[in-house]
């Protein structure tokens, strides 16, 4: 059994040259620690390495139930000189929104 | 309401295409005492730069016009100041622009206090070896094709702008949240040394900086994320005290959605380390932040920390870096995929035959891989439209791509159609440095008769 982090929580791209930093905010508080534990930065980089080279950071945001992702190389060079029709990188948080992770509930 | 010692200061523009009809809304309904415009996305200047070197009236936002027409006569009415950095890579020709178009609503002589000293291009011309934050190499590799350099100036001159009493205050190059900042510093006195004050402030500056993105926009997801009357979408302001308590609320009876989790997502858009997201007035934490729910659409902000300003301003470096030359065609039916897929391979080898070179290349498939690439794991769509797209020094080599991919209408597989006309556009990169403080003179000047 997996669900998406979609299920769990939901995300907005934001972008600064060639860098996305994409939220990620859990609808419900007690979902935190599961997604602290299983969407590592690693898992994440996994996800985005056909659009992103990385490196991926983490960062928690505990009072806000969110953490931030901030994804390095991801813009095709950045908003200025990208190829890219998403130039701003808005549709990549839908890239985390796809991501599957063991559900949490079987492992209570 | 808004009780008499609260400030309410409104976000009308978060680029300069955003949507004006909700500010004026915001203007006539919503009982705010600023309405601040944010028009300029990274590249901005450099493109308003160019507008200027061909016409030297020109160089402030375009946008000015239409959103001025559409406001002033509800500000002057009401009392609101505006606040914006609309004078884009020409704050002086801005102001005379809307002086024009105030004398010409009919509201007399309306004094513009301008911010200048954001454009710092002769100054950094001089210091070539200052180190470009994104690659670390010497501001060198690009001065030859430097078209313009502008330092995001702090609250404290737009604050001074206000000091003067003038109605409109129009600046270059200003950081996004110091826009919203200054209203406060100018209302509550407040001092950079009072940093808990500061955070609040641009704290509420980041999220009214994307105006609609609190307030429902960039947010909806059917079923999942409801947005009711999204069409309808209103225009968010702060309310805020001299204590530097905040509430962010919206204009009445307009649509949208204002809570915890719109806030939410626009508090961490465009940050990076949240314990330090640097202005030019604080660095700012917002790992304390806590948003609450005081009533419908009204959102408390508590909380935000800073350390004190840094001893540089970022300065953003506009480049000319060659052209991009796109172009597009659709097949759609049986092997509509594997069509595009062929006439993507024809022309880039003709483009390889007529001896052009790209820096950079790009074949996208809408409809499968134009966002998020791995063409070979997606279903095959009933119809896709195919985009090449290349960055070069040469214009010539820019514009083959799109003439090429036309040319699939008549020289490539069976039943392409739609093709777009080539398209070319000037590459304006931008990169940035620091700047020590010292070395910026920012000023405020006044046109018109206060």
């Amino acid at each position: 059994m997996s669900v998406r982090v979609y299920d769990l929580a939901h995300a907005r791209a934001g972008d600064k040259g060639n860098t996305s930093n994409i939220s990620v905010i859990c609808y419900d508080a007690t979902h935190w620690n599961f997604i602290e534990r299983e969407l590592t930065p690693e898992r994440v980089a996994d996800a985005f390495k056909h659009v992103a080279k990385g490196p991926v950071r983490r960062y928690p945001l505990r009072n806000l139930k969110a953490f931030n992702f901030v994804i390095e190389n991801a813009l095709g060079g950045g908003v200025t000189i990208s190829l890219a029709q998403d130039i701003h990188g808005k549709s990549l948080s839908n890239v985390m929104l796809a991501i599957e992770l063991p559900d949490p509930e079987a492992r209570k | 309401m808004k009780s008499r010692e609260t400030v309410r200061v409104g976000a009308g523009a978060g680029t300069s295409d955003d949507r004006i009809v909700p500010a004026l809304e915001l203007a006539e309904r919503g009982d705010i005492d600023y309405l601040v415009f944010e028009c300029l996305a990274e590249r901005t200047v450099s493109r308003e730069n160019l507008s200027r070197s061909k016409d030297p009236n020109l160089g402030y936002s375009p946008s000015l016009h239409a959103r001025l027409r559409m406001v002033l006569p509800a500000c002057m009415r009401n009392g609101i100041r505006i606040v914006s950095n609309m004078g884009a890579a020409n704050p002086l020709g801005g102001a005379r622009a809307a002086r024009k178009e105030a004398a010409d609503l009919g509201l007399g002589d309306v004094p513009v206090a301008v911010v200048l000293g954001d454009d710092v291009s002769s100054i950094v011309k001089h210091r070539p070896e200052l180190k470009l934050i994104e690659n670390g190499e010497p501001l060198e590799s690009i001065l030859p094709k430097m078209i313009s350099a502008n330092a995001y100036l702090g609250a404290d001159v737009v604050c001074e702008a206000l000091n003067t009493g003038a109605p409109i205050v129009l600046s270059g190059r200003v950081a996004d949240p110091s826009l919203f900042l200054a209203p406060m510093l100018h209302e509550f006195d407040w001092s950079y040394d009072d940093l808990p004050k500061i955070a609040q402030g641009t704290a509420a500056g980041h999220l009214l900086e994307c105006t609609a993105s609190v307030t429902g926009g960039c947010f909806g997801w059917p079923g999942k994320k409801e947005v009711p009357d999204l069409a309808r979408n209103g225009y968010p302001f702060a309310d805020v005290k001299a204590d530097g308590s905040i509430v962010i609320g919206k204009t009445p009876d307009t649509g949208g959605r204002l809570d915890v989790m719109t806030c939410t997502e626009q508090l961490i858009y465009e940050i990076h380390d949240p314990t330090a997201y640097i202005t030019p007035d604080c660095v700012l934490d917002i790992t304390g932040i806590a948003l609450s729910e005081e009533s419908a659409d009204r959102v408390r902000v508590e909380g935000a920390r800073a350390r004190p300003r840094t001893e540089t301003y970022k300065v953003n470096v506009g480049y000319a870096d060659g052209y991009i030359g796109e172009g597009e065609v659709s097949y759609g039916g049986i092997d509509a995929v594997a069509r595009a897929k062929w006439a993507a391979e024809i022309v880039k080898e003709r483009l390889r035959l007529q001896g052009f070179v790209y820096d950079d290349f790009r074949v996208d498939l809408i409809g499968m891989s134009s966002l998020h690439d791995q063409v070979d794991i997606r279903p095959e769509p009933y119809e896709v439209r195919l985009r090449l797209a290349g960055r070069t020094r040469e214009r010539k080599a820019a514009h083959a791509i799109g003439f090429e991919v036309r040319a699939m209408h008549m020289h490539g597989p069976g039943g392409a159609g739609g093709a777009c006309e080539p398209r070319v556009r000037d590459v304006l990169a931008v990169k940035s440095v620091l700047l020590p403080r010292n070395l910026v003179n920012s000023q405020v000047i006044v046109e018109g008769t206060l």
